[in-house]
C-alpha cells in the first residue's frame, strides 16, 4: 500500500469548471494568428470561392477527426502529451516529448508576434507608421539586420521597443498559467474569448462599408472551379485546417486531460471545429473588404496588391489600410487589440502544455513549473527575438518547427497509434462511450488513411524543396543552424526528457471505460473494493 | 460584387456558420450522456478533492 499512499498525496487534477468553460478555452486555442492572417490569403491564392469546396471536405475528413484523435488521449489517459502517449504504450513517451518541445519552441517566438501587436496596438493612435509603413516596420520598428549588405545573421543588439511589450507578454503569461486550468486559463479565455470576437465583428462591419470592398470580397469568392483540379490547391485545404486547429502537437491532449471523466468529447468538438472555420470565415471578410478598400484607394486592382498573407499583412498592409480609412486610430486599434487576444490565448494553451509535461514527470507542483519555465522561455524567448535580427529568426524556426515538426508529430502519432498500436477501435469505443454524438467507422479511414497520407505527402514535399531550394533566399550556413537546428533540438530535447525516472509511476493508471467492454463490471467492482 | 462571388460567399457561410450553429443546438439539446459504462467514478485523488466515499 506504500504505492497508494504516494499516490495519495499528489494534488487532485485540476478541472475546467464545466463544458462552456472547456469550450471556450479550447476554441481561444484554435483561433490564433493563422486564423487572421493565413486563411484569407491561402484561401485567395487558392481557388478563391471554390477554395471552400477542398477547405469544407477537409474539415471534416481530417480537421475534426484528428482533433477527436487528441480528446480520446488525454481524455483517456488523463495527462499531458508524455503521460498520456506513455500510458497509451510506453515506447510512445518520446513521441510526447517531441510535442512538447515543439510547443516550446513554438512558444518563444509566438509571444513576439503577440509583443508586436501590442506595439502596434499603441502606435495606432497617432498612426506611428507614416506612410511607408512597410520601412517603419523593418527598419524604424525591429530595426532589422541588413544581412544583403553585410549585416548579421544573429545580433545580441536589443531593440527596446520589442523588448519592452515582450516582458509584458511573458509576465502576463506567467501570470495566466501560474492561476491553473479554472482560475487562470479558463478565466482568461472567458474575458479574451468574447472580446476577441465582438471586437472583430465591429472591424468586419466598418470595413464591408468601405469604398472597394466589393471588390475585395469578389477576389476572396469568385470561384475557379479548375483550380479544384490541381493537387496542390487540396493540399493547401489541408494544411490550413490542419494548422488552423491546431492539432496533433499536445494542444488538445492537454486540455482535454482537464475535463472530468464523464464528459462529453464529441459533441463539444464539433462547436470547436466549425467555431474556429467560422471565425476563419469572418477574418476573411474583413480582411479582403479592408484589402478591397486599399486597392481602390492606390487605384490598383485586389491582384496587384502586394503582402496578403502572415506578419507582413498586419504589420504593413493593414497599417497602410488604417493610414488611410476615416477613424484608422480606432480600426487599428480593434485590429491589434484582436491580434494580440487571439494570440495570447492560444499561447497560454502552447506552454500548459509544457507545464503540463514536466509538472507530470518531475512531480513539480504548478507554481513551480510554471516559475522555471516562464524563466527560461521568457529568456530565450527575449535573447532570440528581441534583437534585430529576431524576424529572421522567427521566420526560420516558425517554418521548420511547423511545417516539418507537427506534421512529422500528426504523421507518426496516426501511424504508430492507428497502424502499429491498432488502438483505433479503444480510441474510439471511448469517444463514443462518453460522448452524445457517436464516432462511426469512418473515422478509422480519415485518421488511420487520410490524414497520415496527405500529412506525409505535405511532409516529404516541403523537405525536399527545403533541401534543394533553401527558404527564402536565406544563407545556407544560418539555415542549417536555426532551421535544421531546430528540429535537431526537438529531437534531441525529446530523447533526454524521456530518459530521467518518473517521480510518480505514470502506469499505476486504470484507463476508464474498461476496454474491451466486457470485462469492465468485473474490473470496476475490483477497483471499488480495493478502496 | 459578382453574382458568382455572392452565391460562393453565402454558401460558404451558409455551411461553416450554419455547421457551427447545428452544433451548438445539437449540444444544448443533449449536453451530456444519461447512461456512461460502469464505473468511471471521478477518482478522488485525480479529480474531486470534496468526494471521499472511504470514512
Amino acid at each position: 500500500m506504500t504505492a497508494t499512499s504516494t499516490h495519495d498525496t499528489q494534488p487532485p487534477r485540476e478541472q475546467f469548471t464545466g463544458q462552456v468553460g472547456f469550450i471556450l478555452s479550447a476554441i481561444g486555442s484554435a483561433i490564433g494568428l493563422g486564423n487572421i492572417w493565413r486563411f484569407p490569403g491561402v484561401a485567395y491564392e487558392n481557388g478563391g470561392g471554390a477554395f471552400m469546396v477542398p477547405y469544407v471536405i477537409a474539415l471534416l475528413t481530417a480537421g475534426i477527426p484528428i482533433l477527436f484523435l487528441d480528446y480520446a488521449l488525454g481524455h483517456r489517459f488523463r495527462g499531458g502529451p508524455p503521460t498520456a502517449l506513455r500510458r497509451a504504450k510506453s515506447w510512445l513517451e518520446t513521441l510526447g516529448w517531441f510535442q512538447v518541445m515543439i510547443c516550446f519552441v513554438i512558444a518563444i517566438y509566438y509571444a513576439a508576434i503577440i509583443a508586436w501587436a501590442l506595439s502596434f496596438f499603441v502606435y495606432s493612435f497617432d498612426l506611428r507608421w507614416g506612410d511607408d509603413t512597410a520601412g517603419f516596420f523593418t527598419g524604424e520598428y525591429l530595426q532589422l539586420s541588413d544581412t544583403a549588405n553585410g549585416g548579421p545573421w544573429f545580433s545580441l543588439d536589443f531593440v527596446p521597443a520589442v523588448l519592452i511589450p515582450l516582458l509584458l507578454v511573458w509576465v502576463a503569461t506567467i501570470a495566466v498559467l501560474a492561476g491553473g486550468i479554472a482560475k487562470g486559463i479558463e478565466k482568461a479565455n472567458v474575458i479574451f474569448l468574447p472580446l476577441l470576437v465582438v471586437a472583430f465583428a465591429v472591424l468586419v462591419v466598418r470595413a464591408v462599408f468601405l469604398d472597394g470592398a466589393g471588390d475585395g470580397l469578389n477576389a476572396l469568392f469568385t470561384p475557379d472551379w479548375g483550380a479544384l483540379g490541381d493537387p496542390n490547391v487540396w493540399i493547401a485545404a489541408y494544411g490550413q485546417i490542419f494548422f488552423s486547429l491546431s492539432v496533433a502537437f499536445g494542444i488538445m491532449i492537454t486540455y482535454s486531460s482537464y475535463r472530468k471523466r464523464k464528459a462529453n468529447l464529441t459533441s463539444p468538438g464539433l462547436v470547436v471545429a466549425f467555431s474556429n472555420s467560422g471565425f476563419e470565415m469572418l477574418a476573411g471578410i474583413g480582411v479582403f473588404a479592408a484589402l478591397g478598400f486599399l486597392a481602390h484607394e492606390q487605384g490598383i486592382a485586389v491582384g496587384e496588391l502586394e503582402g496578403i498573407t502572415g506578419p507582413i499583412l498586419s504589420f504593413v498592409t493593414f497599417p497602410a489600410v488604417v493610414s488611410q480609412m476615416p477613424a484608422g486610430p480606432l480600426f487599428g486599434a480593434l485590429f491589434f487589440g484582436a491580434l494580440a487576444m487571439a494570440g495570447f490565448t492560444s499561447l497560454i494553451s502552447i506552454l500548459q502544455v509544457v507545464s503540463a509535461g514536466i509538472q507530470e514527470k518531475f512531480g513539480l507542483t504548478r507554481r513551480q513549473a510554471v516559475t522555471g519555465l516562464g524563466v527560461v522561455a521568457g529568456v530565450v524567448s527575449v535573447v532570440g527575438f528581441s534583437t534585430t535580427t529576431g524576424l529572421i529568426a522567427l521566420d526560420t524556426i516558425d517554418n521548420w518547427s511547423n511545417n516539418i515538426g507537427i506534421v512529422a508529430s500528426a504523421v507518426l502519432m496516426c501511424i504508430f497509434l492507428i497502424w502499429v498500436l491498432r488502438m483505433g477501435p479503444e480510441l474510439r469505443y471511448h469517444l463514443t462511450g462518453v460522448s452524445t454524438f457517436p464516432v462511426g467507422r469512418w473515422w478509422y479511414i480519415c485518421v488511420g488513411a487520410i490524414v497520415p497520407a496527405v500529412l506525409a505527402y505535405m511532409l516529404v514535399s516541403r523537405i525536399v524543396d527545403l533541401v534543394q531550394n533553401g527558404y527564402e533566399g536565406y544563407d545556407e550556413t544560418y539555415l542549417l543552424y536555426a532551421g535544421w537546428g531546430t528540429l535537431v533540438v526537438l529531437v534531441v530535447g525529446a530523447v533526454l526528457l524521456t530518459l530521467p525516472r518518473w517521480r510518480v509511476d505514470p502506469d499505476r493508471f486504470d484507463a476508464w471505460p474498461t476496454y474491451p467492454p466486457v470485462a469492465s463490471a468485473a474490473a470496476t467492482s475490483g477497483k471499488e473494493t480495493d478502496r | 460584387m459578382s453574382t458568382d462571388a455572392i452565391v460562393m460567399m453565402i454558401v460558404a457561410l451558409l455551411i461553416v456558420w450554419g455547421g457551427m450553429i447545428a452544433s451548438i443546438l445539437a449540444l444544448r439539446a443533449r449536453p451530456e450522456r444519461t447512461d456512461f459504462p460502469p464505473g468511471g467514478e471521478d477518482d478522488h485523488r485525480e479529480d474531486d478533492p470534496i468526494v471521499q466515499h472511504d470514512t
